[in-house]
């Protein structure tokens, strides 16, 4: 006999899967997109420890990549605190879809 | 066949919760049943149990950390009356939605306000909605021996529900009777062993308990909640098999008292069953065809089962130790649940008696008896709902 | 185990204990301060949370964003709920059921869930000596419920359950200090942090760990909706909290108190 809907659901409503959010892409909400310009990033890492949305990839050797647009809700903190080189931002806030 | 003692209510689960060894308990004291976790503690500090005691600052605490305790993956236990209960109302639900196998010893005892430490099943009833199972004894000997099958009954894999073993407050946790223990290894063999199930203890598997669940889920939820409730009777039926085998002590849904050729019939949960019981054979003696049905699992409520034991009486009494102010009693309210199934409906009438711990004296019950037995000649129900024992 | 070096690009090789995915506001200062407290350390950990934004925002469904066995109950007991979890793993590694796996245990409430409604269940849990570290994310006021004042909201402030009225100002009572509550309670280690600071936060966090005992942190967590401010300045204003000394970085460790943090 084939299982209800209801039967099938996690006992409890545990979630079984540790960071399932991933999932759940959040990128949709941006209304302003954050620009990195290579040559001016000093790869100070702020931008990383100070994402809310865990958004700036980092490699293997612990250097910045690209924003992860899958998740990145545009809040712009990363472009605030970011030094730049020079007084030269690595991170500038551009709008959306434009 | 176990040692024979003499001890109250209270001494006598907390005797039980020693030879159950819980991994946890968190507890608050509150009449009566303060008693039971002080002998308890006494066990912790004595190196009796392998126990860890949280001796919580509140009763919403106890629950709640009983609640992380089980989630952790472990057997839990607590205790508790009336405000206490009352206190944890909250966390009662979140134990259930969870699906937590917490045991739990209820000392029954009235309501506030006005404050009054005794007996009856005001703090019960109010928990009735919770989603517990909700197990209620008639003595200490029956108190001891639930104590052991709900933990059966709450771990079982098929259920994951927390229970309530219910007592009347020191009508029973403070009055000594004879009970007869079961031995240690006895029950070690009949609770076995804790099956963890999504323990959060298992570092290498991080669980998420408690997630947010809106309008897409959480009507399924409560309906998946409902059918493991229904589940309960077959497995309490089970375990009372294997009890019986264990002790030689017979446990039901509900028991029968003279009921077989019964006309009329009383139903009463807890210590006033002990009392009717008597009553009943004084009237039997006279050649009045009554009949006692004593609940004993309350929640979930054995409707249909219930319904066929009474289907050949004529009228019933329901004795209610808790109230619904400005409605039924809530005992009645589940006969009358009952009674919608039966093809010829008996007449049902409603007594609320010893609120509060009022005693529940033979002449209450002999007056019930004498208007059922009109009750069931006429068929008609002067006052459905009615208080006895009050003074007036 | 020995503590990890705080060094940008080493903790960035790391992976995240708290994912993306969650559903905080865009610039909450919370999910900085959770990733900064699970970053500190490389000990397993158990977390409990409070009903509040953190919690309804990282585990909806089936979704969750922690990484890390994670437990919410209700909004008043997220140290009474930690606490049951501590003493059931004090119980099964005592009795030889688990092994001993050096787990340490968290509790995270906002300020409602701490200051007003859970504080009873905290100062229980801190009483009692439970071997665990309560994070406050303290944004100032009921952010979840929309905005109503909490007992850590600012003399003065707008909130919707104290809106700045013709007749009546805003908030007409003080904050009430909680971090030195909880330092009255003599527990071994008590700290406020930022996570503009965040070596500072992370090193109080791995302090607290080596700490048998309860610990207690109280953190500014900045809140745009909430404090009308931009979605980019929960970083600039918890700086900013903490160079007005509105927010001192100190840490009190067995009674003996250490400003961390000197502003300029
Ligand atoms: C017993 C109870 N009362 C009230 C609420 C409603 N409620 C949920 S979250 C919340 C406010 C949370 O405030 P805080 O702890 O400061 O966390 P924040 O949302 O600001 O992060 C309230 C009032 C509740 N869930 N439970
Ligand atoms: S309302 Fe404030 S605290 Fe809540 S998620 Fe949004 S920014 Fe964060
Ligand atoms: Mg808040």
């Amino acid at each position: 006999m084939s299982k209800k809907f209801w039967e099938e659901l996690p006992q409890g409503s545990v979630v079984l899967e540790a960071g399932s959010s991933a999932e759940f892409k959040t990128g949709g909400w941006r209304s302003m997109r954050p620009k990195w310009i290579e040559e001016n990033c000093i790869q100070c890492l702020f931008c990383w420890m100070y994402c809310p949305d865990m958004s700036v990839k980092v490699n293997a050797e612990g250097k910045r990549e690209e924003f992860d647009f899958d998740f990145c809700k545009g809040c712009g903190i990363c472009a605030l605190e970011c030094p730049g080189k020079k007084g030269n931002k690595a991170i500038v806030m551009e709008e959306e879809g434009k | 066949m176990g040692k024979i003692v003499a001890v109250t209510g209270n001494e006598a689960c907390a005797q039980a919760l020693k030879q159950i060894n819980p991994d946890v308990c968190a507890a608050y004291p509150i009449t009566p049943a303060t008693d039971l976790m002080q002998r308890f503690s006494s066990y912790v500090n004595d190196g009796k149990v392998d126990t860890e005691l949280v001796l919580v600052e509140s009763e919403h605490s106890a629950m709640s950390a009983c609640i992380g305790a089980a989630a952790a993956g472990g057997r839990v236990a607590t205790a508790t009356s009336s405000q206490g209960l009352a206190l944890m109302w909250e966390m009662l639900h979140i134990a259930a939605g969870t699906r937590l196998p917490i045991v739990m010893p209820l000392v029954n005892r009235a309501l506030s306000a006005p404050l009054n430490i005794h007996g009856d099943h005001s703090d019960g009833m109010g928990a009735r909605d919770t989603g517990w199972i909700q197990i209620y004894s008639e003595n200490a000997q029956e108190a001891y021996d639930n104590t052991f099958q709900a933990f059966r009954i709450a771990e079982h894999l098929d259920i994951r529900l927390p229970a309530m073993v219910c007592m009347d407050g020191f009508i029973v946790s403070h009055s000594i009777e004879r009970v007869e223990y079961i031995d240690d290894a006895d029950v070690k063999s009949f609770v076995g062993k804790f099956q963890a199930v999504n323990p959060l203890l298992d570092i290498d598997n991080p669980k998420s308990y408690g997630p947010l669940i809106l309008t897409d889920l959480y009507h399924e939820y409560k309906r998946a909640q409902h059918e493991v409730m229904t589940k309960v009777p077959n497995i309490a039926l089970e375990v009372a098999a294997d009890f019986e085998k264990m002790t030689g002590r017979k446990y039901g849904l509900f028991e029968p008292y003279r009921l077989d050729d019964a006309e009329i019939a009383i139903v009463v949960m807890s210590s006033a069953a002990g009392t009717t019981k008597d009553i009943i054979d004084n009237y039997r003696d006279k050649g009045v065809k009554i009949g006692l049905l004593k609940p004993r699992l309350f929640r979930p409520f054995p409707y249909l089962e219930i319904a066929n034991a009474l289907k050949d009486v004529k009228a019933i009494a329901v004795l209610d130790r808790a109230d619904s102010f400005g409605g039924y009693g809530p005992l009645f309210s589940e006969i009358t649940g009952a009674v919608m199934s039966m093809d010829t409906k008996p007449a049902v009438t409603n007594k609320i008696f010893g609120l509060g711990g009022r005693d529940y004296l033979p002449d209450q019950a002999e007056k019930v008896i004498d208007e059922l037995i009109k009750v069931a000649e006429t068929g008609k129900v002067e006052n459905i709902k009615e208080y006895i024992g009050v003074r007036e | 185990m020995t503590t990890k070096p705080l060094k940008l690009r080493e903790l960035a090789k790391g992976e995240d204990r708290f994912t993306h995915g969650h559903r905080m506001c865009a610039g909450c200062g919370a999910p900085i301060v959770v990733k900064q407290v699970l970053m500190a350390t490389d000990y397993p950990i158990i977390a409990s949370n409070a009903t509040g934004c953190l919690e309804v925002s990282s585990c909806i469904q089936q979704y969750t964003a922690w990484k890390i066995p994670w437990m919410h109950s209700a909004f008043e007991n997220a140290a009474a709920t930690i606490s049951g979890i501590e003493a059931m793993y004090r119980s099964l590694v005592k009795q030889g059921k688990i092994e001993d796996k050096e787990v340490k245990f968290i509790a995270f409430g906002g300020d409602g869930g701490t200051y007003d409604i859970g504080f009873q269940s905290l100062s229980g849990a801190m009483e009692r000596g439970h071997d665990m570290l309560y994070i406050c994310y303290d944004n100032g006021a009921y952010m979840n419920t929309g905005i109503q004042r909490s007992s850590a909201t600012p003399f003065g402030a707008n909130t919707t359950t104290c809106p700045a009225g013709d007749v009546i100002p805003g908030k007409l009572q003080h904050r009430k200090d909680l971090t030195r509550i909880m330092a009255a309670h003599g527990i071994p280690y008590v700290a406020q942090a930022s996570p503009a600071n965040w070596r500072d936060m992370m090193k109080k966090v791995q302090k607290a760990f080596e700490i048998k005992g309860p610990k207690f942190m109280n953190v500014i967590s900045p809140c745009n909706r909430g404090w009308r401010s931009k979605t980019n300045d929960a970083i600039a204003l918890s700086k900013l909290a903490v160079e007005t000394c509105y927010w001192p970085l100190f840490e009190i460790e067995n009674g003996v108190t250490r400003v961390t943090v000197k502003p300029k």
